[in-house]
């Protein structure tokens, strides 16, 4: 990678690890994301993709790498400039994770009402827009308990791009979404992407969402990036996880090893 | 052996941790309540109200209930032995010193600890389970600023001023025994009452309060941000932070109550 280049990227990662105890999650992670585009993150359940994104957002810091944002590295910063820097950011939680105590609208406009000194009227008018934008045109009274898990994830959706930031992340928006709203959100994607020149970082399963969107795609197995590339790229991967993920083909067990685990299932008294 | 060791040992990383935690804790919001209003960082006022409310007028109920039948349960123990000696006047004396300096305070305390104590952990955690901190940090918000400091001050004025209900509602309570089974005659009570109170006993026993106050809120606070694991977890670190701040109470009380009667 030559050093004109790395100032292109606005998301560099290098070399994250990550324990919890003495369990590794992340052992030795790099990425990089260009400004504007949309980096799709793919990997098994329970392989670390979330960790990963709660570590680029700063949420906890890492047990070594780097985390290097608009050009600051993000685990040297004190709280006052991380937080300056996370107004710029936008994040949908995989739990959605709306504030269950004040209204949907509410939601919507309290990072405004904190952060910029915009008139009522106007945060009024924004996060109607914004709403709109989802699908959730008319609920802004509601509360979040009202909605159903899916309308929870387009509000978060609307929340985290209330302050038009110049990175959004998503941790699985079209997971439990019907298919024409999860259609609808890669629409909101790539509308965001183009209108607003965001950058955005997608945590998916959705191999439909990921070719609507992806221009590039990072797989994550056992810690490591075992793939890294453009879409074209992907399918046309060997790798033979790649490929397993592709093809949806359950993980295959030999005889031996089923017949371990059977024994095993049965000597256990539960 | 290595094994225990190794067990102590993480034991002890483990207490240390949760100290520094609470430290942090401590630190983090006496800086946001006082320090960054001032440097222009703001205060969340509107939350604080909300906060009172939650704590202080929905509390003056049960508060009065419980002041009012300390304050009688006091009247008829002291009577009781104050019959021997024909002094049944001195009751006004045992009532009015006892709930201002000590029971007022402390069944106040008590009280606040149950209904909000608990409640600000189960809030707190609840947040924390549902990835809610997670989101206000994201958003660039300070959780101590947000979550905490409304609620400690919150405590730290309505407590106080819960215990001054309780302090008049348990002398009430006492005038209700000296009036209807003493005879002792409204006007005689009240100004022995007020003959018997020195200013000191009740601003002894408003400090003891504030102190409780905070105690409250921080453990609340500090079990909340604990809770590791699911609605399983704010169910037991709610009931914790009752068990814990009661507790904490009482021992400071015992404190408290030694430097006024030792000191000053
Ligand atoms: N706070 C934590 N304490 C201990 N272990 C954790 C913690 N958070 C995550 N882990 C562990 O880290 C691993 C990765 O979790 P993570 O939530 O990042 O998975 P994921 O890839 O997002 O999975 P999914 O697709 O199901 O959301 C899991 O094995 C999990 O047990
Ligand atoms: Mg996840």
């Amino acid at each position: 990678m030559d050093s004109a280049k790395r100032e292109d990227y606005i998301i560099r990662v290098e070399d994250l690890v990550v324990a919890f105890d003495s369990r590794v999650v992340l052992n030795g992670v790099s990425l990089n994301v260009r400004r504007g585009e949309t980096m799709v993150i793919l990997g098994g359940s329970g392989c670390g993709k979330s960790t990963l994104l709660r570590h680029i957002i700063g949420l906890r810091r890492p047990e070594s790498g780097k985390i290097i944002i608009k050009g600051r590295d993000i685990t040297q910063l004190d709280n006052e400039e991380l937080s300056k820097l996370l107004r710029k950011v936008g994040v949908v939680f995989q739990s959605s994770a709306l504030f269950n105590s004040i209204s949907v609208g509410d939601n919507v406009a309290l990072p405004l009402r904190e952060h910029t000194k915009l008139e009522e009227s106007t945060i009024q008018i924004m996060t109607k827009i914004k709403l709109d934008m989802v699908g959730l045109a008319g609920y802004e009274s509601f509360m979040p308990s009202e909605l159903s898990g899916g309308m929870k994830k387009r509000a978060a959706f609307a929340r985290a791009i209330s302050m038009d930031p110049e990175i959004l992340f998503c941790d699985e928006p079209s997971a439990g979404q019907d298919p024409i709203i999860a259609a609808g959100l890669d629409q909101l994607i790539l509308k965001l992407k183009k209108a607003l020149k965001m950058t955005i970082v997608v945590v998916t399963h959705e191999m439909a969402s990921m070719y609507t969107i992806a221009d590039r795609v990072i797989m994550l197995r056992g810690g490591k990036v075992i793939f890294r590339g453009t879409q074209k790229e992907f399918k046309a991967s060997d790798h033979p996880r790649v490929k397993q993920f592709i093809d949806r083909r359950p993980e295959e067990y030999s005889e031996e090893e089923i017949g371990r685990y059977a024994r095993a299932l049965t000597s256990n008294s539960f | 052996m290595e094994l225990f060791f190794g067990s102590i040992g993480r034991r002890a990383l483990d207490f240390l941790e949760r100290i520094y935690f609470l430290y942090r804790l401590i630190v983090d919001s006496l800086y946001w309540t006082f320090v960054a209003p001032v440097v222009g960082k703001g205060l969340r006022v509107g939350s604080t109200f909300d906060e009172m409310v939650k704590v202080g007028v929905s509390a003056v109920p049960i508060v009065v209930l419980i002041s009012l039948s300390i304050g009688m349960i006091l009247a008829m123990q002291s009577a009781y032995q104050l019959e021997q000696f024909g002094a049944t006047i001195f009751t006004a004396d045992l009532v009015a010193v006892a709930q201002t300096r000590e029971l007022g305070p402390l069944m106040t305390a008590i009280i606040v600890a149950g209904r909000s104590g608990s409640g600000i952990a189960a809030e707190i955690g609840t947040m924390k389970v549902s990835e809610e901190i997670d989101a206000l940090q994201s958003m660039g918000f300070h959780p101590i600023k947000f979550l905490v400091v409304p609620k400690l001050i919150a405590l730290a004025v309505m407590v106080p001023c819960l215990t001054i209900i309780a302090d008049f509602v348990g002398i009430g309570g006492g005038v209700v025994i000296a009036v209807f089974s003493l005879d002792l005659g409204f006007t005689r009570y009240i100004t022995r009452t007020i003959f018997a109170l020195v200013f000191k006993d009740i601003v002894a026993g408003l400090i003891k309060s504030f102190v409780f106050a905070f105690l409250v809120g921080i453990i609340g606070c500090y079990m909340g941000f604990k809770v590791e694991g699911g609605a399983e977890g704010v169910g037991r670190n709610t009931t914790q932070s009752v068990v814990v701040s009661i507790f904490l109470i009482i021992l400071a009380d015992a404190f408290f109550t030694a430097i006024f009667y030792y000191i000053w």
